[in-house]
């Protein structure tokens, strides 16, 4: 593929192994989870202190690949490359950029396709469940590595902004500033709900065995079902419209047939499809669950009081037609942190795309993490990289 | 929150601008909020003169980015649908400066201004100028000056009022003027006669105000 000339071109995951038998990672459950894998990667260079880092997390379905290529000839490009990279919105010029999928994934990192060192086969649903403050634990372990005292920035979305509030909370000290995009303090009602249509879709596939299904295909078609039902609610109704309105996906006049007879139908099950083919079931379910439990409030108390121990600044930032993180939730964030007069601004970013939109509008939102990102640097200075170039 | 530079570059040519008049105004370290900020000038101006803790309200989302990028928070929001999200009492001054002529809601606004902070520092034009008038009587035109230099088809100031006007706003709201500075010619007057004859002689008028019944520091 021809490597843009603002990409961060080819980069290689890596690896970090944690927690043997003595040091464990403690999860919030109780269970003790070890050795743990990470796999990161990393876009731009260290300044000499490490204090220009920034730490990417990724969405439910994303992973450590988040900018640039791992192969000349890969046709794609990582989940945020338009935000990542020189000159863009996390500036690889200036800043060092590390992503690292979470652990419950199933893109490297432990999960439950992971070999369960008692058995030696896959934990498949013998994985304990994890929170949202397991990954950033499992994150604190790796930023430590990395010899970083002080993150200059967490951002995230959607999920990715539960891990960056979390890293705010649970090491403040640790967190300059904290960019919160398409998230809220919990998950709603209405979120729980659609993670539970969807886990109940792949625990009710005949191919799921209670989760130990790694020497066959496994619940594909429960997956698939489940992918259809969560995209749906990335979208926007407008979005959805727009790009297929009522069209029929093959013929001019109905066919009265009980299979795909309109385009979004064929498109929605495009997606489950391939989702499939990426995706494992059960880190599908451990990581909603995740989701689920996310609450701020039920860990750390009232918005105002939990967000009193937060020290770092914070960027909020919404989008009016997101209906799975709405404005309000966000503003609910916003409010607690304005209430204990913490240092925090607030966009609401006019889209039609819904709740995928921190993925594809990304003009404003560029243009606001960039001014935010340089506001931060009046707060804490960031020295210039040692080596000239 | 409006955009209306032409304006802002009248008032820049002055000795003394309404910027320095505000800055005269809010004591050292106080906490501010400015509705309508734009790009936060005025709050940097602030910060840097008399290093006010501050932050930025206003409807657009890009211009916001400036204040950012000054390490400065700021919110995106509608004036016109109230600020629920700021407690009461939460400032010591809330400033509305060359505002409250584009708001839909002006009484929604101040009231949430006073509500909000302890004093409110309001400047607007004053559609009461004798050229405005004169304008009016004379032309039979929609009002245009200096500080007014836009078409009645493309105007921003979609409110029109005078000096006399908000001090009887003022009365009925129950707001006491602590300050008032007129800008008659090209310099700022706050003592009498000139009050006097401000509605009349003003381009702008600029009001510090507080509920009746807190006391004055």
């Amino acid at each position: 593929m021809f490597i843009e000339r603002h990409s961060v071109g080819q980069v290689k995951p890596r690896r970090f192994v944690f927690g043997s038998q003595e040091d464990p990672l403690v999860l919030d459950s109780g269970r003790a989870l070890g050795p743990v894998e990470l796999v990161y990667e990393t876009y731009g260079t260290p300044n000499q202190d490490h204090t220009n880092a920034i730490l990417i997390c990724h969405a439910l379905s994303g992973d450590a690949h988040a900018a640039g290529i791992h192969d000349p000839h890969d046709k794609r490009v990582g989940w945020w490359d338009n935000m990542i990279g020189p000159g863009k919105a996390f500036d690889t010029e200036r800043y060092w950029v590390i992503s690292a999928n979470v652990i419950g994934g199933c893109k490297g990192s432990t999960g439950p396709n992971s070999t369960n060192p008692a058995t030696g086969k896959p934990y498949g649903s013998d994985f304990p469940l994890i929170t949202i403050g397991d990954m950033v634990a499992a994150q604190k372990r790796l930023v430590d590595h990395l010899g970083i005292e002080r993150l200059f920035c967490v951002v995230g979305g959607s999920m990715g902004g539960f891990q960056a509030l979390e890293w705010s909370l649970r090491y403040p000290e640790n967190v300059h500033s904290v960019i919160c995009i398409a998230a809220g303090a919990q998950l709603s009602t209405q979120g729980i709900a659609f993670n539970a249509v969807g886990r109940h879709a792949i625990t009710t596939d005949p191919d799921w065995q209670d989760g130990h299904y790694y020497d066959t295909a496994g619940p594909v078609r429960g997956l698939a079902s489940a992918r259809m039902v969560a995209h749906i609610t990335y979208l926007s109704e407008i979005s959805l419209n727009n790009k297929f309105g009522r069209r029929l996906q093959s013929a001019d006049r109905l066919s009265y047939d009980i299979h795909h007879e309109f385009a979004v139908e064929s498109y929605l099950n495009h997606q489950g499809t391939r989702f499939t083919e990426r995706f494992d079931a059960n880190s599908y379910i451990y990581i909603t669950k995740a989701m689920d439990y996310f609450d701020i409030a039920r860990t750390y108390g009232p918005l105002k009081e939990a967000f009193a121990e937060a020290t770092a600044r914070f960027l909020v930032v919404s989008y009016s037609s997101d209906w799975l993180f709405p404005t309000a939730q966000s503003k609910e964030i916003v409010r607690a942190l304005i209430a204990t007069d913490r240092d925090v601004s607030f966009v609401d970013i006019d889209s039609p795309h819904g709740h995928d939109a921190f993925l594809i509008d990304i003009d404003q939102l560029t243009r606001v993490t960039s001014a935010f990102l340089d506001g931060s640097q009046r707060s804490q200075p960031i020295a210039r990289r040692s080596s000239a170039g | 929150m409006q955009d209306d530079r032409r304006q802002v570059n009248y008032v820049n040519t002055l000795s003394q601008t309404d910027w320095d008049i505000i800055a005269a105004i809010i004591p050292e370290g106080a906490q501010v909020l400015d509705l309508g900020c734009g790009d936060c000038a005025l709050l940097g101006e602030l910060v840097a003169r008399k290093h006010v803790r501050g932050r930025g309200v206003d409807i657009d989302g890009s211009r916001l980015a400036g204040g950012m990028a000054l390490g400065l928070p700021v919110y995106q929001g509608d004036l016109d649908e109230g600020l629920a999200d700021f407690a009461d009492k939460a400032y010591d001054y809330v400033i509305l400066n060359q505002t409250l002529q584009v708001v839909k809601n002006p009484q929604i606004v101040i009231r949430e201004m006073m509500r909000i902070g302890r004093f409110g520092i309001v400047g607007f034009p004053n559609f009461g100028y004798w050229a405005l008038r004169a304008g009016i009587f004379f032309g039979g035109r929609a009002p245009k000056s200096p500080a007014l230099p836009f078409e009645w088809y493309n105007t921003p100031n979609i409110r029109v009022l005078t000096i006399r006007d908000f001090r009887a706003f003022c009365r009925e709201e129950n707001l006491r003027i602590v300050a008032e500075y007129d800008l008659i010619m090209n310099k700022w007057r706050r003592h009498l006669p000139a009050r006097l004859c401000a509605n009349l002689l003003a381009h702008i008028g600029l009001f510090v105000v507080t509920r009746n019944g807190d006391r004055v520091v």
